[in-house]
C-alpha cells in the first residue's frame, strides 16, 4: 500500500516544540539534520519500501479556468497562506501502522541541539484500483 | 564491442536509411529498434560486422513498417531493398541529423531529447531514466518532436549556433538515473568536433572537459555542494584539463573568438590555479568582459560581479550587481557572498536565507541554508564588524 508522508512549511497542528528557522541554527546542526533526511530516504530504499521523495518551492500559486477563449486566473503567491506544504516522500509499506511507524521516525529528524523537532507529518494512503480478486 | 561504440554508429546508420529513401522519422524509429535487439543479443552473439548488422536489421524495419502502411511507398522503396552496402554516408550527413535534431523550432527539451536518442543513439528508456520521466512520456516527447520537424529536408546546412546550444544545455543536465548525461554530451561533441572544423566546436568542448575535471570535487559526503574555493583542487582530473587547454588554445589561435571559447577560457583560468587565492582574477574579468560583448545575458553579468568582487574587492563586486534584477537565479546568493568579503555577515546571513528560499534544486537550497546558518555565526564571533560595516 502506498502512503503520501506530506511535510508542511506551515499548517497542521500547533507546533509541539518551537524552534528558529533553519537558517538560523548551526552549521553542525543543519547538517544533522539534512543527513538524518537522506539516511533515512536511504533506509527505507534499503527495505524496498521508498517510491519517491520531491521538495517543493516555497512560490507558487493558485490558477483556475476563467471561461472559454480567456487566459486562467492567477491567484498569489500567497506570502501569508495558511497552509504550504515543503515537498513530501512516498512510501509502499505493508500497512497503515507501518506508515505511522515510520511517519514517527522521520518526525523525529535532529533540529536546534540535536533535540528532535517533533514536526507534525500528514500521512494519506494512496486510492488504489480495485483487487481482481474481491470481485 | 562495448555499449558507446555501438551508440557512435547510431546516426550514421540513420543517414544511410534515409539516403535508401526512407523518412527521418521512420529511419530514425527502425535504428532504435535494431539498437534495442543489439543491446540484448550481441553480448551473447555479437555480429562480425557491427555496422552492416545495424544497417541490414533498420532496414528491415522500415520496410516492414512501409509494406504495413503505404504499400505503393513500399514498393518504391523495395526498388532499394536490396542495395549494395555502400555508398558510406559521408560526413554531412551525420551533420545534418545534428542540425535536424537541434532545430530551432523544437523546444529545447525536446530537441535534447531528439538528440540524446538520434545522434547519442540512447534508449528511450534511458534518456527517460535520466530526466525521471516514464518511458511513455519520453517516447511521446520524441515523436511529437520528429512530427514537428517532418518535412524538413536533411540536407539543409543548419545553424551551428543552435546544436551547440543543446549540448551545452545536455551537459549542463550532469547526472540522472544510469545514465551520465555529461558524458554523453562530451561524447557526442567530441563526434561533432570530429565532424565539422569550427573553433566554437572546439571550444565548447574545452569548456566542457575543462568543468567535467571538477566535477569530483563539486559534491561532497551526502551529494553536499561544495564551491569552487573549497574544492579539493588535487581531486582534479589532471588529463582533461590538459585535453581541454590544448583544444582551446588552438582553437583561440584561429583568430575567431566565441562564447564557448570565452567561457572555456575562464574555466581554463579556475584549472590553472593552484589556489582560489592564486586566481588570476583580473584576466578572468577580462575574459567576462569579452563575453558580455558576445552574448550578454543577466547571468552572464551575474558571474562577471563574482569575479569583480575578487579583482577589485567586494565594493566593487556590489557594484557590479547594482543594476541587475534581484529576482535573477542565484543573484541573492552572490549578494550574500559579497556581502559577507564586504565584513556584513548579518546582512550576508539574510540574503543566503533569501536564497535558499528561491534555490532550483535541494542541493543548492541545502548550501543556502548551511552558509545562512555559518555566516550568522560569524556575526554572532564578531559582532562589532558587522555593526561597524553595516549601513
Amino acid at each position: 500500500m502506498k502512503y503520501l508522508l506530506l511535510k508542511h512549511y506551515r499548517g497542521g497542528p500547533a507546533r509541539v516544540v518551537d524552534f528558529p528557522p533553519m537558517d538560523r541554527w548551526t552549521p553542525e546542526e543543519v547538517d544533522a539534520h539534512i543527513g538524518f533526511m537522506r539516511e533515512f530516504a536511504a533506509r527505507l530504499e534499503g527495505t524496498g519500501e521508498y517510491v519517491d521523495g520531491q521538495a517543493l518551492a516555497p512560490d507558487g500559486a493558485f490558477v483556475r479556468y476563467d471561461g472559454e477563449g480567456r487566459a486562467p486566473v492567477v491567484d498569489g503567491p500567497f506570502a501569508e497562506t495558511k497552509d504550504l506544504i515543503a515537498g513530501w516522500m512516498i512510501i509502499d509499506v505493508e500497512s497503515w501502522d507501518r506508515a505511522v511507524e515510520l511517519a514517527g521516525e522521520l518526525s523525529a529528524a535532529p533540529g536546534p541541539g540535536g533535540d528532535p523537532i517533533y514536526e507534525w507529518l500528514e500521512v494519506r494512503p494512496f486510492l488504489t484500483a480495485p483487487s481482481q480478486i474481491s470481485e | 564491442m562495448n555499449d558507446a561504440l555501438l551508440r557512435d554508429l547510431v546516426p550514421a546508420v540513420i543517414a544511410v536509411l534515409v539516403r535508401r529513401g526512407a523518412d527521418f522519422a521512420s529511419a530514425e524509429d527502425a535504428v532504435q529498434e535494431a539498437l534495442v535487439s543489439a543491446l540484448a543479443s550481441w553480448p551473447q552473439d555479437p555480429p562480425r560486422d557491427p555496422k552492416g548488422w545495424l544497417i541490414a536489421t533498420a532496414w528491415r524495419k522500415v520496410l516492414d513498417e512501409m509494406r504495413a502502411g503505404s504499400s505503393r511507398r513500399a514498393r518504391e522503396l523495395a526498388v532499394h531493398a536490396e542495395p549494395p552496402s555502400g555508398p558510406v554516408p559521408d560526413a554531412d550527413d551525420t551533420l545534418a541529423l545534428y542540425f535536424l535534431c537541434a532545430h530551432p523550432s523544437l523546444p529545447p527539451a525536446s530537441a535534447v531529447a531528439l538528440t540524446l536518442r538520434a545522434v547519442g543513439g540512447l534508449t528511450t528508456e534511458q534518456i527517460a531514466a535520466a530526466y525521471l520521466l516514464p518511458e511513455a512520456t519520453m517516447a511521446q516527447r520524441i515523436s511529437r518532436a520528429k512530427r514537428r520537424i517532418a518535412g524538413q529536408p536533411l540536407d539543409q546546412a543548419g545553424d551551428l549556433g543552435t546544436v551547440l546550444r543543446v549540448l551545452y544545455l545536455l551537459f549542463n543536465e550532469g547526472y540522472g538515473g544510469d545514465v551520465d548525461l555529461a558524458a554523453e554530451a562530451i561524447r557526442i561533441t567530441r563526434q561533432l568536433a570530429a565532424l565539422v572544423d569550427e573553433p566554437e566546436v572546439s571550444g565548447l568542448l574545452a569548456l566542457m572537459l575543462l568543468h567535467h575535471a571538477r566535477r569530483a570535487s563539486r559534491t561532497g559526503p551526502g551529494g553536499r555542494l561544495v564551491p569552487l574555493g573549497e574544492q579539493d583542487r588535487a581531486t582534479w582530473d589532471t588529463a582533461l584539463v590538459a585535453e581541454g587547454v590544448v583544444l582551446l588554445q588552438a582553437a583561440l589561435a584561429r583568430d575567431r573568438l566565441g562564447q564557448y571559447q570565452a567561457q572555456a577560457a575562464i574555466a581554463a583560468l579556475h584549472a590553472d590555479a593552484p589556489a582560489t587565492e592564486e586566481t588570476d582574477w583580473v584576466q578572468i574579468v577580462e575574459w567576462y568582459d569579452e563575453l558580455v560583448r558576445l552574448a550578454d545575458s543577466p547571468v552572464v553579468r551575474l558571474n562577471r560581479a563574482v569575479a569583480v568582487g575578487e579583482a577589485d574587492g567586494p565594493r566593487a563586486g556590489l557594484a557590479a550587481i547594482a543594476g541587475l534584477d534581484p529576482g535573477l537565479p542565484r543573484y541573492a546568493a552572490v549578494a550574500a557572498h559579497l556581502h559577507e568579503s564586504a565584513g556584513e555577515p548579518a546582512r550576508a546571513a539574510d540574503l543566503y536565507a533569501e536564497a535558499a528560499r528561491s534555490a532550483g534544486s535541494e542541493a543548492e537550497r541545502d548550501h543556502c541554508v548551511r552558509q545562512a546558518a555559518r555566516v550568522r555565526q560569524l556575526g554572532v564571533a564578531s559582532p562589532r564588524s558587522s555593526r561597524d560595516a553595516s549601513g
